[in-house]
């Protein structure tokens, strides 16, 4: 048994079954950042810190003729949301009911998505540093309807190849402005979504949680999302009526080439 | 060049199984390799050539066994299939059929990744 403790919760194997697809459904379409970013791991829950390979300069010594420098690490960040379910409910998915109701799960995978998208694409206070804070470019405006968003894109791209920046390039558009494309406007004969594609040569990311939208590189080597413990429903404790279980991933998330992506903004 | 590995039209398919896929194939190349060493070593008299060979061998078993365990990371159902059967003494068609046994009537293993987690990694190049 790991630190998860999923064995003593009062689940059955096709109770957390059930459960471990039900979390892969919902996060899966909703973790833009993944789509997007170099993923490296899963490096395991007691992987604590990202490599630098920096250090800082230490003022003394512990004795004279030496001299020292201190090591400096991105620790990552934990991130839970916590939820709990029916037991009449996980006792009737064993009996085969097809309907069971796992809405507080759904909506916490939700929560952990749109938390992994905002840390990445915007930052985290005090904890790391997003692709918003880094890029040095100045936002770009998207236009006020979807069919200006072809022109905001094609001139992010051509700021990125004009740093020597290649492609491909995907865009990452929050929720609002993805349903917006989404809803089939047209660019010249193209469907909206078609039309953006060929321009960047990759892909299109709904991505919840983030405002405005981010044209970045996917040629690699630019943005780097660190994995420790990849996202994994664990168990809390119970009662007669309810189980408490919760979604938790540790990751630490870096730019090294802050040129490498242009916001536009909503 | 063909793409021999996939069986499916490779548009179709999500990249982990591209990726697995690829180490099948590889597993296979170098299962191949190993079997025509056995053979070159066999009929081989020059004692340098001999080593040489011997020493390429061994490179195809650490190769093998290298892709082997990336693929029983990624099937926990053949890896706990392997477990039963792989280093032990004994009938080895005999565990084979209690382990297979084992996993499958208990329902397969669990999907979860070997550290607990949901086993989502990267989705980049995935569909939506």
């Amino acid at each position: 048994m790991n630190h998860l403790l999923r064995s003593l919760a009062p689940i059955s194997d096709t109770g957390w079954k059930l459960l471990d697809e039900e979390a892969r459904e919902r996060l899966t379409p909703a973790l833009a950042a993944r789509r997007l970013v170099d993923f490296s791991g899963p490096h395991g829950w007691e992987h604590s810190a990202t490599n630098l390979g920096r250090t800082t300069p230490l003022a003394s010594a512990p004795c004279d003729g030496v001299s020292g420098v201190q090591r400096r690490v991105l620790p990552l960040i934990e991130i839970r949301a916590d939820f709990e379910l029916s037991r009449t409910e996980l006792r009737d998915a064993d009996r085969g009911a097809e309907d069971a109701d796992l809405e507080p799960l759904d909506k916490a995978a939700h929560q952990i998505a749109v938390a992994e998208n905002k840390a990445v694409f915007h930052g985290w206070h005090g904890a790391m540093t997003g692709i918003e804070e880094a890029t040095p470019h100045s936002p770009i405006p998207l236009g006020d309807t979807p069919d200006d968003y072809p022109r905001p894109v094609a001139a992010a791209i051509e700021r990125l190849l004009g740093l020597g920046v290649s492609g491909p390039y995907g865009l990452a558009l929050g929720g609002e402005q993805y349903r917006q494309v989404a809803e089939g406007a047209e660019h010249g004969g193209y469907p909206l979504l078609d039309h953006l594609r060929k321009i960047l040569e990759g892909p299109i990311v709904w991505a919840p949680g983030v405002g405005g939208a981010l044209v970045l590189s996917l040629r690699g080597g630019d943005f780097l999302f660190e994995s420790g413990q990849d996202i994994s429903l664990g168990y809390d404790n119970h009662d007669g009526d309810v189980v408490r279980l919760y979604l938790q991933e540790s990751f630490s998330f870096r730019v090294a080439t802050p040129e490498a992506a242009v916001m536009l903004s909503a | 060049m063909g793409f021999d590995q996939y069986h499916e039209p490779p548009e179709e398919l999500p990249p982990a199984t591209r990726t697995f896929a690829r180490l099948c194939a590889s597993l296979t190349e170098e299962a191949e390799a190993i079997g025509w060493y056995e053979q070159r070593i066999a009929v081989e008299t020059d004692p340098e050539a001999l080593a040489v060979m011997r020493d390429a061998q061994g490179e195809e078993f650490k190769h093998f066994s290298m892709d082997l365990e990336f693929l029983l990371r990624r099937a926990p159902a053949w890896r706990e299939i392997a477990h039963g059967v792989l280093f032990q003494t004994g009938d080895i068609v005999e565990h084979g059929e209690e382990a297979e046994a084992e996993t499958l009537e208990a329902g397969g293993a669990d999907e979860t990744a070997e550290d607990g987690s949901l086993g989502i990694r990267s989705l980049k190049g995935a569909r939506r």
